[in-house]
């Protein structure tokens, strides 16, 4: 027996302090929680133990909806980027996505600052190796050096470190990523709390030494020239950007790969754990598709600091000595050092559709899960789920309604509910193609979107709530003057002509005229006189909402649609199997999932319209006997 | 879900002698506004609910009349599904009730599931709890026997070919996903020329879908065909020519109140329901009568007309006004009386209807009643003899969904036109593809993404 001492008293202990548990941390403190942030290394917080980035495709959605909600992410990737360009400028507004390198140890220790600085939010170095719970659900945790901690909440965001073990060829040993020490014992306690544990696995390339490469063979890639901040609290940012480099592989590369590749541990079947496919090892990639003639890496720097650089796309679980000889045959790379070999790295986490859509396990209560625990993968939908599982954690304690986001609001809304509901047998990305209604959900209007809820739960503070106000009142009548304004044939006309655009028979309103793709509102300042200088999100937004208004308000409609059947509500206390009409499958998959709405039940797999149907007819039954009762 | 209009055919479908289509709805009013002429005013609103009004449907697009009706209408809460609730009372047998059916569905109606208007009932209040449990059997019915069973042949290779069309749209799909989702990785960009390219293929696809929805309804209903001529060309004698040859049937319906007579024949499988004009006494002129209000409607209605010539007298006035008629009509000629002196030139008809199939027959010995029983087969079958191998839309609501994802397919055509960004094409390509999976009841689950993954080498 271990020896055991009182440690303190919080309201909620957040378990580990990757990107899920620094929000969810940071949330519930600045929720007015007494909260205790417990993690196995303080020198790894924030750490970014894969690719130097935050954002990208979907995942700089998700960034901006957690800065509109009043999360840290957003504002500390402006502090540490060195570089940042927005991807997809030539489609449509509604995917243009951020994407910014990160200098990892600035990321690092800006977060660890913002933490080590809040009110209401202690930081300790320490290993939870199980959770204290009594019939209601978890009421501490303890660590490994006996330290017992009472709390009304807790959250569990273990990342890769929980039963963490790495594979390098044929080597294979228990560790956490990037070499720090795992959580071992910790999934043995929650299997015996009935939680049922999966194992995923994931990966990451080699770092290399910035010294031995030669970048004239590579090609460079800049950041922007005009850069977008992430947060909507940043002011204009100017910075002096890191380029990266692109280069290829070739058939010699691809040679060394398949000659090795019975040396792979994903091939030699040490792995058990299953991996996403999104990205797939070198060796995968390889294989599977074996008539490519080559495959893109870029080279990016992992900090201003240091020469760390990081290969992307050449993730691999062959020996470090194979890694070394395949890096060689690539142009710029033929002197590579290596200074991290690359890694796969398997992990316990847990299934996520025994969890609430606030994050809570169903047959735990006050027991909240986040980020690579849950099964998902990145920073980014990491850092969402934390700060939705420490606003819910917060507001349970607070005897508040939970906060939830629905699949019309916010890609996180998409994140959380896919994962609930529908499970996921791999590590899970966002990408925007999940999202239905992707075209309302843009990451320009992340702010209008969210900043409100956001203050109404008292995450979002007064700053940046007028920053809101501010810029949505801007918005507002900007679309209102532009609505206004009627320009006639006279005024109009010679410039129409000159941009090669349609003349009018009569006064059309700039709001009109600005939906014709060959306009934009910086080209019509010609004929619009009267305005006023505003700045280029505001004017961005006004063009955005009139340019797209057809696609925008079909996309509305569906939305009103979709929000009835979310208004149909489900009480999780249903025992489906008395439920007559219910085929087999959908009475057990609605058992486990316990949907809150039909919308949701609709989105079971297994769960059929009739089967559906069924459910409306009981919910009016439902609604009548109570009628009945009250009679 | 019970935020929609629903409709369905009201009736037991065949002879009876009045048909009803009726809808249940929030639209169920405004949509029978927009299909119903009154004969006196001008729109049932002027008329006050729960009173029978006479006039007509007309088809707002075509401006051609359906059928008369009565029409009715019921206000919320006080009807059956407490919904506002509107009834056709048209003419009886299959087709007008078809068409009105089909009229409501494209104006924003959708058909009703089995047991839904009880359903709806229910939920709103109108039937008691003890019935509950009867509406559950009837969706249960309809899922776990009903649907394998309801799907015969015919439709089963539907599906097959709807998965085909599908099954491209996926790959367009995985294609521009992958391109809005990976823009970083090494893969090649769509043109909008390709993606136009796919997109017109893919609408070619639907439409040779729906083509067939035309075939499907004969198989179904019967091919509506009117033998028309001037006086002693030979109408009746090939009308009973027809009769012999078929095997089977000869049913007389008498239409309700009508002086026309419907007869079956079955000319190699497909059921011809011909309008027999010899119902019109040939004493009176054929081109008067065609002014008659229903003989006209029949006219209109019909799918194939049957125009036959008299051989042996030279080309009249009164052919040459039916010519007129038949121009713009599917149509076969026939030149009749061929065993008798020729006095009419075929190039001659050839050169007043181009394009027109024209069949010298005798009827009398027999001569040529083989080549029109292939020349409407073939006109069936639009020039392919076999059926065995066609997908056939034969149900409103798989038409309905087509004509849905031709429409949606057709904006994303429009949007690569304009140029627009690729994503909000991509909106217009899903719109297709999930109506597509109504018909065959695949949802879009993970399809996608595995799609993605399977076709495209991703990754850190």
């Amino acid at each position: 027996m271990r020896e055991q001492f009182e440690a303190g008293t919080y309201e909620v202990i957040v378990v580990g302090a990757g990107h899920a548990g620094c929000e969810a941390a940071l949330a519930a403190a600045r929720m007015g929680c007494k909260t205790l942030l417990l993690c196995i290394n303080l020198d790894s917080i924030a750490m970014m133990p894969c690719n130097p980035a935050i954002g990208g495709t979907g995942k700089g959605h998700l960034v901006r909806e957690i800065d509109a909600l009043g999360g840290e992410m957003g504002r500390n990737i402006d502090k540490a980027f060195i570089q940042s360009r927005m991807l997809n400028t030539a489609k449509g507004p509604a995917v243009h996505s951020l994407r910014a390198q990160a200098d990892k140890l600035r990321y690092h220790v800006e977060m660890k600052k913002v933490i080590e600085n809040e009110e209401n939010l202690d930081l300790k170095q320490g290993e939870v190796i199980s959770l204290i719970t009594d019939d209601k659900g978890v009421t501490g945790v303890l660590t490994r050096t006996g330290a017992i901690y009472h709390t009304k909440a807790v959250i569990l965001a273990t990342g890769t470190y929980l039963g963490g073990k790495i594979f390098i060829g044929s080597v294979n040993y228990e560790s956490g990523p990037n070499g720090l020490a795992p959580s071992k014992e910790l999934t043995q306690n929650l299997k015996q709390l009935k939680l049922q544990m999966r194992r995923f696995k994931t990966g990451t390339p080699a770092r290399v030494d910035k010294k031995t490469l030669d970048f004239s063979k590579m090609e460079i890639q800049p950041g922007d020239e005009k850069i977008v901040p992430f947060s909507f609290m940043s002011e204009d940012l100017e910075r002096e950007q890191e380029p990266c480099w692109l280069t290829y592989t070739n058939q010699n590369t691809h040679d060394v790969i398949r000659q090795n590749i019975h040396r792979s541990a994903m091939y030699g079947g040490d792995i058990e754990g299953t991996g996403p496919r999104y990205c797939p090892s070198i060796e995968d990639k390889v294989v599977r598709f074996a008539d490519k003639e080559r495959h893109q890496l870029f080279v990016e720097p992992e900090g201003l600091d240091t020469n760390e650089m990081y290969v992307q796309g050449m993730s691999t679980s062959l020996p470090e000595d194979v890694q070394i000889r395949f890096l060689r045959t690539i142009p710029g790379l033929e002197r590579v050092k290596i200074l991290r070999p690359a890694y796969a790295i398997e992990y316990d986490c847990v299934d996520p559709t025994q969890l609430k859509l606030t994050l809570e396990c169903k047959n735990i209560p006050c027991l909240f899960s986040a980020g690579q625990f849950n099964g998902s993968s990145g920073y980014e939908e990491a850092a969402a789920q934390g700060l939705i599982a420490g606003i819910n954690a917060a507001l349970k304690i607070q005897n508040k309604e939970p906060f939830v986001l629905d699949r019309s609001e916010a890609y996180i809304g998409v994140l959380i509910d896919d994962l609930v509901t529908k499970g996921t047998n791999e590590p899970y990305r966002m990408m925007t193609s999940r999202a239905e209604y992707r075209l309302v959900l843009r990451q320009d209007n992340a702010d209008l979107r969210l900043t409100e809820k956001g203050y109404q739960i008292g995450l979002v503070k007064e700053d940046r709530y007028r920053v809101y106000l501010e810029r949505k009142q801007m918005i507002e009548e900007e679309l209102e003057r532009l609505r206004r304004v009627f320009i006639t044939p006279e005024q109009g006309n010679e410039f129409l002509e000159s941009m090669q655009s349609a003349t009018i028979k009569s006064s059309i309103s700039l709001y009109d005229l600005l939906k014709r793709p060959e306009l934009t509102y910086d080209n019509i300042h010609i004929i619009d006189r009267e305005r006023k200088p505003l700045p280029d999100h505001v004017i961005n937004q006004c063009e955005i909402q009139t340019k797209y208004e057809g696609y925008i308000d079909k996309q509305l409609k569906q939305i009103e649609q979709f929000r009835k059947m979310e208004s149909k509500r489900l009480d999780p206390e249903i025992d489906y199997h008395k439920i007559e009409g219910l085929r087999l499958e959908a009475r057990q998959k609605l058992s486990t999932i316990k949907p809150l709405s039909i919308g949701q039940a609709s989105r079971i797999s297994g769960v059929s319209p009739a089967d559906v149907s069924v459910l409306l007819v009981y919910l009016e039954q439902q609604r009548r006997k109570k009628v009945d009762e009250i009679e | 879900m019970i935020d929609d209009t629903i409709a369905a055919i009201g009736t037991a479908p065949g002879e009876a002698g009045i048909g009803i289509v009726r809808m249940s709805g929030p639209d169920a009013v405004s949509i029978l506004d927009k299909l119903f002429v009154p004969t006196r005013g001008n729109s049932i609103l002027e008329y006050g609910g729960r009173r029978l009004t006479h006039g007509h449907i007309v088809d707002p697009d075509t401006k051609n009349r359906v059928d008369e009706v009565l029409v009715t209408y019921m206000k919320a809460p006080y009807t059956y599904t407490a919904e506002d609730v509107t009834e056709i009372d048209c003419h009886g047998g299959i087709v007008p009730v078809r068409k009105i059916l089909e009229l409501v569905l494209r104006h924003g109606a959708r058909i009703a599931e089995p047991g839904e208007f009880t359903k709806r009932a229910f939920l709103n209040g109108r039937i008691d709890l003890a019935q509950a449990e009867a509406v559950m059997d009837l969706i249960r019915a309809k899922t776990d026997v009903g649907f394998d069973v309801a799907l015969g042949q015919l439709e089963g290779s539907l599906s097959k070919e709807v998965k085909r069309i599908r099954d491209k749209l996926l790959e367009m799909l995985a294609h521009i996903t992958v391109n809005i989702d990976f823009p970083d990785e090494d893969i090649e960009e769509i043109t909008y020329r390709t993606l136009k390219e796919q997109a017109e293929e893919i609408i070619g696809d639907i439409e040779g879908l729906l083509k067939t929805a035309h075939t499907g309804k004969i198989i179904r209903e019967g091919l509506s065909t009117v033998i028309i001529g001037k006086p002693n060309v030979g109408k009746s004698s090939l009308m009973n020519a027809l009769l012999r040859e078929s095997r089977a049937i000869v049913t007389d319906i008498p239409g309700t109140t009508r002086d026309v007579i419907e007869e079956y024949v079955n000319i190699q499988g497909i059921p011809l329901r011909i309008i027999d004009t010899a119902g019109i006494r040939e004493t009176e002129d054929f081109i008067e009568k065609i002014g008659v209000e229903r003989s006209k409607e029949f006219f209109n209605r019909a799918d194939l007309i049957i125009f036959v010539l008299n051989a042996a007298e030279p080309l009249s006035s009164e052919d040459e006004q039916i010519m007129k008629l038949v121009e713009h009509r599917d149509a076969i000629v026939l030149i009749n009386k061929i065993d008798l002196p020729a006095k009419l030139e075929e190039s001659k008809i050839q050169e007043l209807l181009p394009g027109k199939r024209i069949i010298p027959i005798s009827v009398l010995e027999g001569k040529g009643l083989q080549e029109l029983e292939e020349a409407i087969v073939k006109m069936v079958y639009g020039g392919e003899v076999k059926h065995q191998d066609h997908s056939f839309v034969t149900n409103a609501r798989h038409k309905n969904a087509l004509e849905r994802s031709k429409k949606s397919m057709e904006d994303a055509v429009g949007a690569i036109g304009q140029g627009m960004p690729l994503d909000f094409i991509e909106v217009d390509v899903k719109n297709t593809w999930e109506y597509l999976g109504e018909i065959t009841g695949d949802t879009v689950g993970e399809d996608l993404i595995d799609k993605i993954f399977a076709n495209f080498c991703l990754g850190k």
